[in-house]
């Protein structure tokens, strides 16, 4: 370990998520959803009318589908009560759009984003930054390099009023449609803030860009929506990053993300997500690739009550390819349910699916994919594999890789493991000087290395320290 | 100069009505010698070596396994040592305070651990056995003012985290380990591969003995390191075993089957173990006897004697 990550690992990761700060907003809508809630926020925000149109469309179609019920051994979300969310918050900052200056965000927000080590972060290796607050964007920065070469990265709603063509061709139209779940038809309802990010052809956007989203109220819902699109031969890598404290009444987080992945393009999206235990986190992310792209999905999911979250790619586009990597734990009370979903519907198609969950004291993981491989995708290829790392005979932890194989001349890999946290392991470590939780703790950071070593170092060093932080069962 | 004690001791398997496999077993091993272990399969060797260090598959139903120790083994601790720091009863021990105290067990089938470098593995060990030892030495008195300082608050802003509590530096660490490596003619490049994973047989061992000598114990318990060896990896891992007898003067209790290995690890004593004890004891002539004739002249002499 290089002392980079040392310096970085004795950070109080603990203090820094378990915090929470006094509730201070300029503008909060009732709790509950109706019509005029979406016209409140739309109005607030000063949208253009078809936005507003849009809204109203998805709110429809939010109330006429029912809540997801029927799928095998989901989690349960009869807790999850629209009515009992408010919706929308808006923190007092006077600058509407955020600011491009740290220094001029009010303090208690500056210090919130400070000790969740936002600016560090961006210091160190990212070529822009983005801080969400509640539900609108407060700290928005990109270097100008980027900006010369015609990089936007700008926050949701700024993208609405400033580049209005490219967000009403791209959001929620062919990506994710409101009409694809009723949480993604509440998304398109009430969304606010989350990131825009375009690359235009072949530009190579060096060093990542990111996104911090943070929830400060109780029982509040963040609905941030991100969408990127990265022009043909252009490169880029998003990271995201979540978490709220910890508060009595449940919060709903239900982000919404559409990546359109040019030709020969190749973007990369991680994220790292720590809510708070109560949070239903129930997302839709979906890329689209065309011919000879490349989409990576990396997703650490930590925290929540419960989380369903299945990024998927649609591989449309001869020889474009996909690679997931997920990684998710589970402790006591929490069922997390992630997965990945690819459409191989063009030839040539490629994708790699690997994921890693560990589970403990009766926490439940569960692999839920699904692998489509259209007829007429010929020489496609996919490999899918799960394995999953039990700490004690009361968890569970589940698998169900769904298939569905429309076309013969494909090739086809599925591997699955399942076990228990070795006591022989445990042991050998132990002799060695390792006490019983630092033997476990090594484990269990060596099951995810693949994932970690895919991560830039700050990234890496939080997920290890959070997942050593679950294990030792501290994280609120 | 240590010296592990072992009397009367005896195990089973720990299970409801477990196998009973250890029977009353005597054997006592002082840093700097080495001892060769023999017997045939299931005679209690490879258990006599789990129960030594602690493994969780084994309860002890009698005897006494204890370590004593002088100021040379204990010249590292910054604490006062009383007389009662000097004798240890391991069985009252974690598997990881008896590691602190001096006791390596060379696995026959070492665990693989994927995604853990060695460099990362060893670091670790190593730093865990100087807190370890620091703990074990301190006065009861010290640990509850050290628990006080706790509830205290941190020594630094929680957002540094804790203070350096002097751990191992990576510079340091690569020194040792570099000479270490260098000893036992090993390639750097084990350093960033995954602890045992995809290791052959052979430098599985190798790596066994390399730990040994890395954390220095005070006595080493070998479990079969010499099965799966080719006749080079068997002279690279006997000169391991012999330095650590020679450079840091650690007791050796090897577990073997063969007089082959003997041959370049030259043992001070011999012991036979037969159903759950030690039943003979001799120099280095007594492996070469068993060499040629087996153990049937053994169990009778030991029936004879009963």
């Amino acid at each position: 370990m290089s002392s980079q990550q040392d310096e970085l690992k004795e950070t109080d990761t603990e203090a820094r998520f378990e915090f929470k700060k006094e509730e201070k907003s300029a503008f909060q809508t009732e709790k509950g959803l109706t019509e005029e809630t979406v016209r409140v926020i739309s109005e607030d925000k000063d949208e253009p009318e078809w936005m507003l149109e849009r809204r109203l469309r998805a709110l429809e179609q939010f109330q006429e589908m029912p809540m997801p019920t029927d799928w095998p051994a989901q989690p349960d979300l009869s807790e999850v009560d629209v009515d009992e969310i408010i919706p929308y918050i808006r923190p007092d900052v006077d600058v509407r759009a955020g600011v491009d200056d740290w220094t001029e965000l009010p303090d208690e927000i500056k210090d919130t984003f400070d000790k969740l080590g936002i600016p560090e972060a961006e210091k160190n290796a990212l070529s822009g930054v983005g801080a969400q607050y509640e539900s609108e964007v407060v700290y928005q920065n990109m270097q100008e390099r980027w900006e010369e070469k015609g990089v936007i990265f700008c926050n949701m709603d700024e993208a609405v009023q400033e580049h209005e063509e490219l967000v009403r061709e791209h959001f929620m139209t062919k990506c994710v449609p409101p009409s694809d779940n009723k949480f993604a038809a509440l998304h398109g309802a009430i969304w606010s803030g989350g990131s825009f990010v375009y690359v235009p052809e072949n530009t190579t956007v060096d060093m990542p860009v990111q996104a911090y989203f943070r929830m400060n109220s109780e029982g509040m819902g963040q609905f941030e929506h991100t969408l990127i699109i990265a022009e043909e031969g252009s490169e880029v890598h998003y990271i995201e990053g979540c978490s709220a404290p910890k508060y009595s009444a449940f919060n709903l987080h239900s982000g919404g993300v559409e990546v359109f992945v040019g030709e020969d393009a190749h973007v990369q999206y991680s994220t790292v997500q720590n809510w708070s235990k109560n949070t239903y986190n129930l997302n839709t992310k979906r890329a689209i690739a065309e011919k000879g792209g490349r989409m990576e999905w990396i997703s650490g999911s930590m925290g929540s009550k419960a989380t369903m979250l299945y990024p998927s790619t649609i591989l449309k586009g001869r020889g474009a390819s996909d690679n997931h990597i997920t990684i998710a734990f589970a402790g006591e009370g929490q069922d997390i349910d992630t997965g990945a979903k690819v459409y191989h519907n063009a030839p040539e198609t490629k994708s790699t699916i690997e994921s890693k969950s560990i589970s403990k004291d009766g926490g439940r993981t569960n692999y839920r994919g699904l692998v489509h491989i259209a007829d007429g995708a010929e020489n496609s290829s996919t490999a899918v594999e799960c394995d999953a790392l039990m700490f004690d005979n009361e968890s569970t932890s589940d698998t169900m890789p769904y298939m569905e194989i429309n076309e013969s001349k494909v090739d086809v890999a599925h591997e699955a493991t399942v076990g228990k946290i070795g006591d022989e392991d445990i042991f050998y470590l132990q002799s060695r000087g390792l006490d019983d939780d630092d033997a476990k703790q090594m484990i269990v950071s060596g099951f995810i290395e693949p994932i970690t070593e895919e991560l830039p170092i700050e990234y890496a060093v939080e997920l290890n320290r959070l997942v050593e932080l679950e294990m030792e069962g501290s994280l609120g | 100069m240590a010296t592990l004690e072992i009397n009367d001791l005896h195990a089973r398997v720990a299970e409801e009505d477990g196998e009973r496999i250890l029977r009353g077993v005597d054997l006592t091993v002082e840093s700097g010698d080495i001892h060769a272990l023999m017997g045939p399969n299931g005679s209690g060797k490879s258990t006599l070596a789990k129960v030594i260090a602690g493994h969780p598959a084994y309860e002890v139903t009698g005897g006494e396994v204890l370590l004593h120790l002088d100021e040379e083994d204990v010249a590292d601790i910054d604490a006062e040592i009383d007389d009662e720091d000097y004798h240890w009863e391991l069985l009252e021990l974690e598997p990881n305070e008896r590691a602190a105290l001096g006791i390596f067990l060379g696995f026959q089938y070492p665990a693989e651990i994927e995604g853990v470098t060695m460099t990362n593995f060893l670091r670790q060990a190593l730093n865990a056995k100087a807190d370890e030892r620091e703990e074990l030495f301190e006065e009861e008195e010290e640990a509850e003012a050290d628990a006080d300082d706790e509830d205290d608050g941190y020594d630094t802003s929680p957002m540094e985290g804790p203070a350096d509590d002097g751990e191992i530096g990576v510079a340091e660490f690569q020194e040792i380990l570099s000479e270490k490596m260098e000893l036992l003619d090993m390639d750097e490049k084990f350093m960033q591969r995954y602890l045992n994973a995809g290791f052959s047989g052979g430098e599985k061992k190798q790596n066994e003995v390399l730990q040994a000598a890395m954390l220095e114990p005070a006595v080493a318990v070998l479990d079969e390191i010499d099965s799966g060896l080719d006749i080079d990896r068997l002279q690279d891992v006997s000169k391991g075993i012999n330095a650590l007898r020679d450079e840091q003067g650690t007791g050796v209790l090897q577990i073997t089957h063969y007089q082959r290995i003997l041959d370049y690890v030259e043992p001070d004593h011999v012991h036979v173990m037969l159903d759950g004890e030690v039943v003979k004891s001799g120099g280095a002539e007594l492996a070469e006897k068993l060499e040629d004739k087996g153990y049937d002249w053994v169990r009778e002499d030991a029936f004879e004697a009963a």
